[in-house]
């Protein structure tokens, strides 16, 4: 890693800096404090009053619960899937690699329609379950476990890549010849080394299918205090001119998502330093 | 760093059954859950013919939602790539403190529920807002208008770009720009013969993954946009409308056209990100950083 000398000779400090604060400042940070400048029209009292109505606290238990259970979901199956595509080899794996960047790609309105009519009782999954999913909880779940399935995947494929490298399988060479058994290795070894990198990605999935919108509306049902997540409870105050109430709605979720992003910066700086290291 | 696996030896790797045990659930995992719904849209889009898949297109509301979500997103793009690149230049390549937490602040628009995205802008731009009165009176509509639907993408879309280039200028460093200073180049003949071409495939990289998102943002469009069916209502919005009035195969031709861009995005996210692993491996042999870890 280079750093640039303090009295650099390169041009443009100035401007660039000038410039991406200016930026940063008109599109983030001023909208983002007027947005907590607004609820300090509340006393606290009418805040605390707004975000525990039954309704609310409802959304929110639908909101972070569902998450929660498909960022499991993920960090299971993206974990697994990062090994399969690093460790071994099988025909179209190319092909599987690029394919798990679709929810990344593909629209969440599109994710929404086509998720709820597949899971319909008379789509191609749907017909097959003996139950049903679509506007109820599970199917949220599946929703958010689409959508966050790549954080997890593409958080963990660098790591499994660096334990594979020549020096990486030096560890597993060693503890072979110690006479360690297969699933030992994986299991002492190679997952303590993987868990900050799982960790990353389910937070990154979790905070992700928090706020999701999109592909939720769609297969959610939307029914208040059963199948009605925060964001859309945020709509629906936003359209019923309450701005208060969503204003308070949406501040709660803003904290959590900036916790959510300072656990991934602090988990991301600690694996590539010690990325570095190896 | 690369294809470590086919010559890993037996007893470095798990039993044959194990493995193709393995890779078959990895395998029905994501063909449940992504090829599934990817294929189930471009089926439903065909279903009555070739014919009614083109009418839906020639529908005025279909073409004014295209022409909107592409001038959204061509705008969007244009402002963040000149600011991913301003942000990498003095994040990357200059010290100053603080740097963290700018950094942070440009990761915050990914982090935030785009419906959230969209309820600032209101709070801010619409009739109860902090700036609405004034906007009234000088007849200056943002909210429920293109001003807001290009802000809104472009707030969601802010980090896509610097996200990429950061790193990338970080693993290579400033010899080669000091180098061409010292030997008299302006600061433009620098920039647009040493920084660019380095920097050419993550900057490439970059402005396909904004401009998928901005095609496809849906929540914070939707808060912003109010919905003026021909007016204000982009694609995705589009899509929504059809299919709370039932209109099954207009919405899921509308669907098929995001998904083909979605996969021309895949295509080319895979080219791109091959060529600028390359050029990483040649650059600087520096692991963890290839790209990847953040969407």
């Amino acid at each position: 890693m280079a750093h640039a000398a303090r009295p650099s000779i390169l041009p443009g400090f100035g401007l660039t800096l000038g410039y991406t604060l200016t930026y940063v400042s008109l599109l983030v940070v001023i909208p983002i404090t007027a947005l907590v400048l607004r609820t300090a029209n509340l006393s606290w009292s009418e805040f605390w009053g707004i975000v525990t109505t039954a309704r609310v606290v409802a959304s929110y238990e639908l909101s972070f619960g569902t998450a929660l259970v498909a960022a499991l979901i993920n960090a299971v199956f993206g974990t697994l899937i990062a090994w399969v595509l690093v460790r071994y080899r099988f025909p179209g794996r190319t092909l599987v690699d690029a394919l798990v960047d679709l929810p990344f790609a593909l629209p969440t309105a599109v994710a929404g329609i086509a998720l709820v009519t597949l899971y319909d009782h008379q789509g191609w999954i749907g017909r097959i379950l003996p139950f049903s999913v679509v506007y109820k909880p599970a199917g949220i779940v599946i929703a958010l476990t689409f959508i966050g399935l790549p954080f997890v995947v593409r958080s963990v494929q660098p790591v499994v890549e660096s334990l594979s490298t020549r020096s990486g399988a030096e560890i597993e060479e060693a503890a072979h010849c110690l006479g360690a058994s297969r699933g030992a290795i994986l299991w002492r070894i190679i997952l303590p080394e993987l868990w900050p990198a799982i960790a990353a990605g389910f937070t990154l999935a979790f905070a992700r299918g928090v706020g999701e919108y999109g592909s939720v509306v769609f297969i959610a049902g939307n029914m208040p205090m059963k199948t009605e997540i925060a964001p859309l409870l945020i709509i629906t105050k936003l359209e019923e001119y309450d701005y208060p109430a969503a204003t308070a709605i949406a501040v709660v979720m803003l904290a959590f998502s900036f916790v959510a992003l300072l656990c991934v910066n602090a988990v991301q700086r600690f694996l590539e330093r010690r990325l570095r290291h190896a | 760093m690369h294809s470590p696996v086919a010559d890993t030896p037996r007893h470095l790797t798990e039993p044959a059954w194990i493995r193709w045990g393995l890779i078959t659930v990895a395998c029905g995992f994501l063909i449940v859950f992504l090829l599934l719904p990817l294929t189930f849209v471009l089926v439903q889009a065909f279903r009555q013919g070739l014919h009614a898949y083109l009418q839906s297109f020639s529908d005025p509301d279909a073409t004014s939602a295209i022409r909107l979500t592409i001038i959204a997103t061509v705008i969007a793009l244009a402002l963040n790539t000149v600011f991913g690149i301003c942000a990498a230049w003095c994040i990357a390549k200059f010290s100053f403190r603080g740097k963290n937490v700018l950094i942070t602040l440009i990761d915050l628009p990914f982090a935030v529920s785009p419906v959230v995205a969209g309820l600032v802008f209101v709070l801010l731009f619409g009739a109860g807002g902090w700036f609405g009165s004034y906007l009234r009176d000088h007849n200056v509509h943002i909210i429920f208008a293109l001003p807001g639907i290009v802000l809104a993408t472009t707030f969601v879309t802010l980090p896509f770009v610097a996200r990429e280039l950061i790193p990338m200028m970080q693993a290579q460093g400033t010899d080669e720009e000091e180098a061409a200073r010292v030997l008299g180049a302006s600061a433009w003949q620098m920039f647009s013969r040493v920084t660019i071409f380095n920097i050419g495939w993550s900057l490439l990289y970059g402005i396909i993954l904004c401009s998928a998102r901005a095609l496809g943002e849906f929540g914070a469009v939707s808060v912003v946009s109010g919905h003026i069916n021909g007016k204000t209502c982009t694609l995705p919005l589009h899509i929504e409308y059809l299919y709370d009035n039932y209109q099954l195969s207009a919405a899921f031709a509308c669907a098929s056209l995001l998904c083909l861009l979605a996969l021309v995005t895949l295509v080319a996210k895979t080219l791109v990100g091959r060529r600028l692993r390359l050029s990483m491996e040649v650059a600087d042999d520096v692991p963890g950083l290839v790209p990847t870890a953040v969407p």
